[in-house]
């Protein structure tokens, strides 16, 4: 898995929990709504960065009061022609004005890529076959749009 | 017309270069065909029977000369020399290879058009009235609303991947040519008594297999509004529309479980937190566009030149033409030209390069250059002066384009039907060729009068079935082609889904089936009685007794 | 087993096309390969995913024929008009026995 971020691939500093994998003390973790609502006190407390992962059918409302708590939200796109994650990122963005990190999982291709970009996501785990570094390429491939869209404040 | 400035047209021609990337891609095995079906089909490009096909976008079929010249050219060039008009307003290339099909594109780039969205699970190319601007009734000009949901829903990052495809039409007339009713939303274009224009939005109509009218889920919509109301729908749709059943996918299923009343107010709801964002038109934007559908620079013309009476007088033939295919224009002395794609025994909708080329030339010659192609798949010259009325005839004549069966039986809605298409499950175009040969008499099709026949190959319903005054839908039966019928279907403001009357039947049976109902008509009509008002009279109970009666 | 050929469409134009004998593509259905047992014919399937793997056709898959005087034709019309061409363009008709 590659992890595309402005424009360039990094490494991930941050680890997928699963719902039945014991937290620690120490790293960031991403885990999911449901260990979030369960475990909400628990990872509260931790001084640790949080982030939370959406299913496609988990929508921006589920969380928008719990905003603060994240420094990264990842949206899952479970099969790519699945959109519904588009709708909940533009209003992350432009509804909730969340700033941190937004990030695409899950079946995340090279000619969805400017998609997501221009509703707001900054980040991408890359799964498609070519080597990513090609992959950014989609995001230049284009650079004029009818849509006033994922105006969150970027520059 | 609309003409692209320099965002529309380097928007156009980066998509060129990205779908070349895409095809090359798809060339060297990079993606495969399961990766790159979505990609292509969101340009238009299909794999048929046969071959590939290629949809291009005639946004709200609006067409000047030189870009139907480019059509010719690329039927000519890439094709096999003749393109098919579909019942929305576009065009089709039934054998394009694909390697070659980034330089149709490119072509087609040169003159502002492209295939964005004529195909996949996005919003599609955007339909409206075929006499926008000229017909006498109309209340306002739907082409700037059309031009601006073009662009507002071209290449949209949100609703790119919807449950479903997505279909809009715009009308700005009490009489309904393009059949809003039955679209995914249809905007009717109303005046409030403040003299403010807005829209009647209508959700929720579809044929295909769950075919019904829409519901009006807003009475009026101010003008300035659209945008971000249409946002408001599609966001919803897009959320809760349902993606585990291809048959239960289009918002009109959403409609149906979660009630209009509902679904209303979670839009409504979601218009209130977008409304006053930037999603609506900057304020100008409307104007700017509605600058390139401006009067034309019409001459001032008496309402009837006695020359044209005369030579209608002459000319039997031609008055047969002028009244059956030539409506009243706004502008005095003008007409609206009907040109028929439906010649008798004819292929519904087809256009040979030939035939584009005498349409663009006599556009360019008698009608400001511009063209309309109407959902019955037939084309329309807009600003035509009656003085001129004649010498087109006489061209249109000579290239099998003059039938004068406008509205009439042989005027014949199909989908290109089992011939073309890999969905379809039975032939439409040859049952249309037989019930137009069947039919061919025109004084006897103008005794039976307005009737129209849609056929459908498949359920998917491209042929409008449900909504013809007479439906014919293709079934597969054990491998033989069998016709269900349905009647009293009907696509106008009256909206309707034709109903079944029975088991379906046989091929060979279907012509003289179709020809009892229709003597099962004239038998019970009253004076001057239309098909449709007979049948809404009468119930399909005589229609029935008569249809599976064989001698 | 029914008699069955394998066809799908050249993934460059699109143009439809059955397998051979020497594991080839034709656009003649004349050419094709004919199968009557279940081995033969899974193994020429497989060939057929290799030539979509190595971008030469698309949507292989098989197509159930009987023997009609000296030719194969398929059973179902669909496929039939796949070999033929339109039934409504004569002029475009395929050579399909040649």
């Amino acid at each position: 898995m590659s992890l595309i971020k402005n424009n360039i691939i990094i490494r991930d500093s941050w680890n997928h929990l699963d719902d039945d994998t014991p937290l620690s003390a120490e790293g960031k973790v991403i885990v999911s709504l449901k260990r979030w609502q369960s475990e909400r006190k628990l990872l509260m407390e931790r001084q640790e960065p949080l982030g939370i992962r959406l299913k496609s059918a988990e929508g921006a409302e589920m969380i928008s009061d719990d905003l603060a708590h994240f420094d990264l939200i990842a949206l899952e796109f479970p099969i790519f022609k699945d959109g519904r994650s588009y709708s909940t990122a533009r209003m992350l963005r432009e509804r909730y004005h969340y700033k941190g990190e937004l990030r695409a999982v899950g079946e995340v291709l090279r000619d969805q890529l400017q998609f997501m970009l221009r509703c707001g996501f900054d980040a991408f785990e890359y799964a498609g076959k070519t080597i990513p570094e090609e992959a950014i390429s989609a995001f230049v491939e284009m650079d004029k749009f009818y849509q006033t869209v994922g105006d969150w404040g970027r520059t | 017309m609309y003409v692209y400035n320099l965002v529309d047209q380097s928007l156009v021609n980066q998509r060129v270069q990205q779908f070349r990337d895409q095809v090359r891609r798809r060339l060297s095995g990079e993606l495969n065909e399961e990766e790159f079906k979505p990609l292509r089909l969101m340009n238009g490009l299909y794999l048929q029977l046969h071959a590939y096909m290629l949809r291009v976008a005639i946004p709200y079929g609006t067409l000047s000369s030189k870009q139907m010249r480019a059509l010719a050219h690329i039927a000519v060039r890439y094709d096999k020399g003749y393109g098919h008009f579909t019942t929305r307003q576009n065009l089709q290339f039934n054998w394009p290879k694909l390697k070659e099909t980034p330089d149709i594109l490119a072509d087609l780039a040169d003159v502002q058009m492209h295939a964005f969205q004529t195909s996949g699970n996005c919003i599609r190319n955007v339909t409206a009235d075929q006499y926008a601007g000229v017909a006498v009734e109309e209340i306002a000009d739907p082409r700037i609303t059309a031009e601006v949901v073009r662009q507002w829903s071209t290449l949209h990052p949100e609703f790119s991947f919807l449950p479903r495809k997505f279909k809009i039409a715009v009308t700005g007339s009490k009489r309904d040519r393009a059949a809003v009713r039955v679209h995914d939303i249809g905007l009717i274009i109303k005046i409030n008594e403040a003299g403010e224009m807005g829209y009647e939005v209508i959700v929720g109509g579809g044929l295909g297999r769950t075919p019904i009218v829409g519901v009006t889920i807003r009475e009026f919509l101010p003008q300035q509004c659209l945008l971000s109301y249409l946002e408001s729908i599609l966001r919803i749709y897009n959320q809760i529309g349902r993606r585990d059943n291809i048959y239960k996918a289009r918002i009109k299923i959403v409609i149906h479980e979660l009630g209009a009343k509902e679904f209303t107010r979670r839009v409504e709801k979601e218009w209130k937190t977008i409304r006053d964002t930037a999603i609506d038109l900057p304020v100008g934007e409307y104007e700017r566009i509605r600058a390139f559908f401006a009067p034309l620079p019409y001459q001032s013309l008496p309402k009837n030149d006695a020359g044209f009476s005369h030579l209608k007088f002459e000319n039997q033939d031609f008055s047969h033409w002028v009244r059956g295919n030539t409506l009243p224009h706004r502008q005095s002395g003008y007409s609206i030209a009907n040109i028929s794609l439906k010649p008798i025994g004819g292929i519904p909708g087809d256009a040979s390069a030939k035939q584009m080329e005498v349409v663009a030339d006599l556009a360019e010659k008698f009608s400001f250059g511009e063209i309309r192609v109407a959902h019955e798949q037939n084309l329309v010259l807009p600003h035509v002066k009656q003085t001129d009325l004649y010498s087109i005839w006489n061209t249109l004549k000579e290239h099998n384009l003059a039938t004068p069966n406008l509205g009439l039986i042989s005027d014949i809605i199909a989908c290109p039907g089992m011939d073309y298409c890999s969905l379809a499950t039975a032939r439409s175009i040859p049952l249309a060729q037989d019930i137009s040969n069947r039919f061919s008499n025109l004084r006897r099709q103008n005794d039976i009068g307005e009737l129209s026949v849609n056929i459908s190959g498949c359920i998917n319903a491209c042929g409008h079935h449900h909504v013809g005054h007479i439906g014919l839908l293709g079934v597969d039966r054990k491998g033989e082609e069998y016709y269900q019928v349905t009647i009293g279907g009907s696509a106008d403001e009256n909206a309707s889904i034709g109903e079944i009357i029975g088991p379906a039947i046989p091929y060979d049976e279907v012509v003289d089936a179709i020809e009892r109902v229709v003597e099962t008509y004239v038998d019970l009509r009253a004076k001057n009685e239309s098909f449709i008002d007979a049948y809404r009279r009468v119930g399909k109970q005589p229609f029935k007794e008569n249809l599976y009666v064989t001698n | 087993m029914e008699t069955k050929v394998i066809s799908a469409n050249r993934l460059e134009d699109g143009i439809v096309v059955y397998i051979t004998k020497d594991n080839n593509w034709s656009e003649c259905i004349s050419d094709a390969e004919v199968f009557n047992d279940e081995a033969a014919c899974d193994e020429a399937l497989s060939k057929a995913y290799t030539a979509e793997e190595a971008c030469i056709v698309v949507g292989s898959y098989l197509v159930e024929i009987e023997q009609k005087g000296v030719y194969y034709n398929p059973t179902k019309y669909r496929e039939f008009i796949r070999v033929i061409g339109p039934t409504v363009r004569p002029d475009l008709a395929r050579q399909a026995r040649s």
